[in-house]
């Protein structure tokens, strides 16, 4: 990216004031080597983000941010509605609540090496994989009412999950203001059978080692110890979600110019948060994230079963469990004022400081779990929220390395198969209905996922706790 | 707002010429359909999203099924398209492979012909979650032709 339209304000920021339509600075969270290789598209899209009505502070984007549809993705935008501020399905994207979750196995890798292949089967057989697989729950309805209001809970409801995972789930595992009835029949039938699917592209199952500790307190208290494996799961509100983002985002981008919004990019299609369409999708939305809390919880369980075949009575209590495809209703500080706000995460985590009062008890002092996704081969890492997270980007950090090749470039440059024997000399299981979708989501097709965290460090936006390779990895 | 009626005694759609290609997206997929007709552009931009998942080719015409949308603008009614498409694929669990589209003002009558997902014989490679108003453009070029495209995303 051309910097020259920047102001560089720290190490790790950089600024572009506001002229023109925009209603407030665009500022990208990056040192000098991650903001040359973006995109050009992040600049443009970030600006066109802080032409909507409403936006207070900055528009942000994070140090993995790349160009995205409408938002960046890494994009992170609050707006006020008493201020004429908007809600956009463009900024929350097709993927509602799609997030990360991990849980602790505490066994050691040789525990895993014993039956690395096996377990990486019983996992591909129990856990439903890729297109057109279905779940065994088919939901009707009642049911599936009950489960968009009843999330994460629903599903322990239903048999899934213990009782202490909530608390360690964003919401407590259910997010209030759901509105089921705004959910369109279509977007209902298009999850009756999708309940405890993992999806496709780059969702993801992994048994994962943790490598290295960088904060041996937080770490303590997040129970990851060095030379053990965690599980983790990436995955999201599957068709649900896909479902309300595509209605919405019609409805919306044909109702802007009713609104009085002049939409620097039909993508950014988003309605006054005071509408009778910004509150249906909100309604629609939430009830979107409660579907995504519900899968992954069910997922756990599935996983939880499989690992009980090998290890009888094994607990895999939940780390944490977060989203990056969000919009939430939040307190934050702007300009020395706290504002109730709106807040856009498009690729980007929710990261909030020590003593947040929405953290679980055990991590009270420590900070939010940040979960940073990698991709088979690729290093995941775990960070935590700084107390610096709130006045750098409303406690916000960034969600992934994010791909460095298109999907065509990579199938153009490896095999399916020799992927995956390569990974496997390396000691990486991988598990998948599609050598071409391997090859796709081939480690070097993404960036380079330590910068980017390092970065986040540095920009104050969230620690490092724990690096994360992978064992096993069941790839959608 | 999208209508859909399942007819499977309906005839197979019958191409009317045409091609289609990937163009980059560092993320997700930009899909591109060229062709006689603005249908024809249309039919191919689809077929461009079927090979963003599997290879079209191996697709058996076995069902067909009857796709009809309409839209204030030929933009919006592309998208509608693709994500009419996308929903019979993910509700049906079928892939689709052959795509016939008739457009009079402001509606799109499609027929869609496909089969289930053989995940050994298919083996999809990736999602589409939705069709975007992304670098969205339904423009007739200056040599006639039309041109059909947006980014999908995976």
């Amino acid at each position: 990216m051309d910097t020259t339209q920047f102001e560089r304000i720290s190490k790790t920021a950089w600024k572009i004031r506001p002229s023109g339509r925009m209603r407030v600075p665009a500022i990208i969270h990056a040192d000098e080597s991650l903001i040359s290789d973006m995109d050009d598209k992040v600049r443009e899209q970030l600006v066109n983000v802080t032409t909507l009505p409403g936006i207070v502070g900055a528009a942000h984007a994070m140090p993995d941010a790349h160009w995205g549809y409408g938002f960046p993705i890494g994009g992170v935008a609050a707006f006020d509605p008493a201020d004429n501020g908007v809600i956009s399905a463009g900024g929350v994207g097709f993927d509602i609540s799609c997030g990360v979750r991990t849980h602790l196995t505490g066994l050691k890798v040789a525990d895993i090496g014993q039956v690395r292949t096996k377990i990486a089967d019983a996992l591909y057989h129990h856990v439903p994989v890729g297109i057109g697989s279905t779940g065994k729950i088919q939901l009707n309805d009642t049911q599936m009412t009950a489960m968009l209001e009843g999330g994460a809970l629903w599903a322990l409801n239903r048999g899934y999950g213990e009782k202490q995972d909530l608390e360690f789930i964003e919401e407590g595992g259910r997010i209030a203001g759901a509105r089921p009835e705004t959910v369109s029949e279509r977007a209902r039938k298009r999850q009756s059978r999708e309940m405890g699917t993992l999806g496709s592209g780059n969702h993801y199952l992994e048994i994962q080692e943790v490598a290295e500790i960088h904060d041996a307190a937080a770490a303590r208290a997040f129970g990851l110890v060095q030379g053990q494996c965690v599980l983790t799961i990436h995955c999201g509100s599957r068709g649900l979600g896909h479902q309300i983002g595509t209605e919405f985002l019609r409805e919306m981008a044909i109702s802007a110019p009713d609104h009085g919004i002049k939409l620097p990019d039909r993508e950014l299609a988003c309605a006054p948060i005071n509408s009778d369409v910004g509150q249906r999708y909100i309604g629609a939305m939430r009830s979107a994230i409660n579907c995504a809390m519900a899968n992954r919880q069910i997922i756990g369980h599935l996983a939880r079963e499989v690992f009980r075949r090998f290890w009888p009575g094994i607990r895999l209590p939940l780390m944490f469990d977060v989203s990056h495809n969000t919009c939430k209703l939040e307190t934050h500080q702007v300009n020395g004022r706290a504002r109730d706000v709106y807040v856009h995460r498009k690729g980007a985590t929710r990261s909030l400081g020590p003593g947040h009062p929405s953290l679980p008890q055990a991590y009270s002092r420590i900070g939010q779990p940040v979960l940073i996704g990698g991709s088979m081969g690729t290093e995941s890492w775990v960070l935590t929220g700084m107390p610096t997270s709130e006045t750098a980007a409303f406690s916000s950090a960034c969600h992934g390395a994010g791909r460095r090749m298109s999907r065509n470039q990579a199938r153009k440059t490896w095999q399916g198969r020799q992927v995956i024997d390569d990974l496997a000399d390396r000691g990486i299981t991988i598990r998948s209905p599609s050598h071409r979708g391997v090859a796709e989501e081939a480690p070097g097709a993404y960036k380079d996922v330590a910068e980017v965290v390092e970065v986040a460090e540095r920009a104050g936006l969230a620690k490092k706790v724990a690096r994360l390779v992978p064992v096993v990895c069941i790839k959608g | 707002m999208t209508a859909i009626t399942h007819t499977p005694d309906a005839t197979q759609p019958a191409p009317t010429g045409g091609r289609w290609e990937h163009f980059p997206h560092v993320a997700d997929i930009g899909v591109r359909g060229f062709g006689p007709t603005m249908g024809s552009a249309f039919e191919q931009a689809a077929m461009a999203m079927t090979a963003a998942v599997t290879d079209p080719d191996a697709i058996e015409p076995i069902t067909t099924m009857e796709i009809n949308c309409q839209a204030p603008n030929a933009e919006l009614l592309l998208v509608d398209w693709l994500n009419a498409i996308l929903y019979e694929m993910a509700t049906a669990k079928m892939l689709f492979g052959r795509f016939s589209v008739q457009i009079r003002g402001d509606t799109l009558n499609g027929r869609i012909s496909g089969e289930a997902i053989d995940v050994e014989r298919h083996a999809p490679a990736t999602e589409v979650k939705g069709a975007t108003y992304s670098e969205l453009e339904v423009v007739q070029e200056p040599d006639g032709q039309w041109r059909a495209q947006c980014i999908v995303d995976v």
